[in-house]
């Protein structure tokens, strides 16, 4: 299922370049306009299709498992925290699904040197950050007694 | 003239560096900050680190989730089923350590945005399986990518490492890695004090059987090159749990881990003939394996030897029954 551009609607930004994990979204030196240069390592992760601002990506069916005629859309509003898919089949049916993608402001996630440090004892410790707090359990981090383990299956 | 004499060579201090930007090196490079308030902390991923790694479409679950803070679970519960489903090739304390610190990893993400489906009675996080909680995942990564941003002195997108370099006064040191630019070709030498292997697995070494334009493809991600492997196996680092190996193939007309679709959605599979087929291995497994097929869960191993067995036998192919799966519209909007 691998990604296509339709020509008329890219205007060579270079989003879908600059975010595809797999570097194939390239910029067609002639016609200044995106394409993919090896559709069989595209994992069809749709991270280029979500980056387009122009909607000028799709992704296709593979030609021997899915009917003609079907499209799955999907719009990504970061602004909103929502995620859209609309998927098309070729009778006319139509399913439309949204979820959310955050529950906060992005940019909002502070750098763990914003936090108060370490104290030394926490140096010494087995502790991960923000640990023991973030296990939100009482006590401290479980430590591994020998004892405990060998007790068979489940 | 020669290929690389164009190119220029790019030399890169740091205190820390961390190879790879997926989830475990956004998580590498987060925790190095957490201590090291001064250090100079650098990431380099081969492509960008705000979708990259096998997490770069998103995820629906998390797979390892203790629920410490509900007792559902305890780390040595985790290290025995573990055990039991590979057999016993499991380093345990490897196994217990993870288990003991993914609960507090897994509260972050929440405390950053990442949405987490509760059970509505509970007040829990709702679970898919007896290790798994359901996610809206779509933007798992690019949140995880935003805190290790903030918390790294630089990023470096677009270089692919491909050699440890070995310090040359102090033996069995790495002292930093090089690496090219996969856009421009320039070269890259980063020295650091401490070095973060934190690559990718490996895809297509074993092909599954799948035809046409699916042909001998995973739903892993296909840019998985074995950096995880190759870069400490060079410089003869011991590696360890490389017993197990797991090959994802793709299932028709659709795309993923098929967790979610067994384990919430409750399918299960047939052979062509849309009979049961597991029971009918269960003597010839045992024969092999002896008590392990009894338990349970019964290995994951077993139950895909069960499936190349019935396979062989001419029975396939195996099929997953989905038709029961979808009558209720959430799970629906959960199977899509």
């Amino acid at each position: 299922m691998p990604t296509f551009v339709y020509m008329t609607r890219c205007d060579g930004c270079g989003h879908c370049v600059d975010i595809c994990p797999s570097d194939i979204m390239h910029i067609d030196k002639t016609y200044r306009r995106a394409f993919n240069i090896e559709p069989n390592m595209c994992w069809e992760c749709y991270s280029c299709v979500k980056a387009c601002p122009q909607n000028a990506i799709d992704v296709r069916g593979y030609a021997d498992f899915a009917p003609l005629g079907h499209s799955v859309r999907v719009l990504r509003e970061p602004e909103k925290g929502t995620i859209s898919w609309k998927v098309k089949f070729r009778n006319g049916h139509e399913k439309d699904f949204v979820s959310p993608i955050r529950t906060t402001d992005w940019g909002s996630i502070p750098s763990p040197a914003e936090l108060p440090p370490p104290s030394e004892e926490d140096f010494k410790s087995q502790i991960l950050a923000h640990e023991p707090d973030a296990l939100n359990i009482k006590g401290s981090l479980p430590v591994l007694a020998r004892d405990r383990l060998k007790k068979g299956v489940i | 003239m020669g290929l690389f004499s164009r190119k220029k060579t790019h030399f890169v201090d740091a205190d820390v560096l961390v190879i790879g930007g997926g989830m475990a090196g956004c998580g590498a490079t987060y925790e190095a900050r957490h201590w090291g308030r001064d250090l100079k902390i650098v990431c380099v991923e081969k492509a960008n680190i705000e979708r990259s790694g096998a997490v770069a479409q998103g995820l629906y679950a998390i797979n390892c989730y203790m629920g410490m803070q509900w007792d559902e679970n305890q780390p040595e519960d985790h290290v025995r089923y573990a055990r039991n489903d590979l057999m016993g090739l499991v380093r345990e304390d490897l196994g217990y350590d993870i288990a003991r610190h993914v609960d507090a990893t897994v509260h972050k993400f929440e405390e950053w945005g990442l949405p987490i489906m509760r059970d509505p009675k509970t007040g829990r996080y709702q679970r898919e399986g007896k290790w798994q909680i359901m996610i809206h995942g779509e933007s798992y990564k690019p949140i995880v990518a935003e805190a290790a941003r903030k918390a790294a002195t630089e990023v470096y997108n677009r270089i692919m490492v491909t050699h440890l370099l070995m310090d040359t006064k102090k033996k069995k040191r790495v002292a930093g890695a090089v690496g090219f630019n996969v856009r421009t070709g320039d070269f890259y030498v980063f020295r650091a004090k401490a070095v973060i292997v934190a690559a990718g697995g490996a895809s297509h070494i074993y092909k599954p059987r799948s035809v046409g334009e699916g042909m001998g493809r995973t739903w892993y991600a296909p840019w998985s090159s074995a950096s995880a492997y190759a870069l400490p196996i060079e410089v003869g680092a011991k590696m360890t749990q490389m017993e197990n190996r797991i090959v994802l193939t793709r299932f028709k007309d659709g795309y993923g881990p098929v967790g979610a679709y067994f384990l919430h959605l409750k399918t299960y599979t047939q052979n062509a003939y849309g009979e049961e087929y597991e029971s009918r291995w269960y003597e010839n497994t045992k024969a092999l394996v002896g008590d392990y097929v009894d338990r349970h869960p019964v290995p994951t191993c077993l139950r895909n030897h069960a499936f190349l067995e019935e396979v062989k036998a001419g029975r396939g192919p195996i099929r997953m029954v989905t038709k029961e799966a979808f009558q209720d519209p959430h799970k629906e909007t959960v199977g899509w």
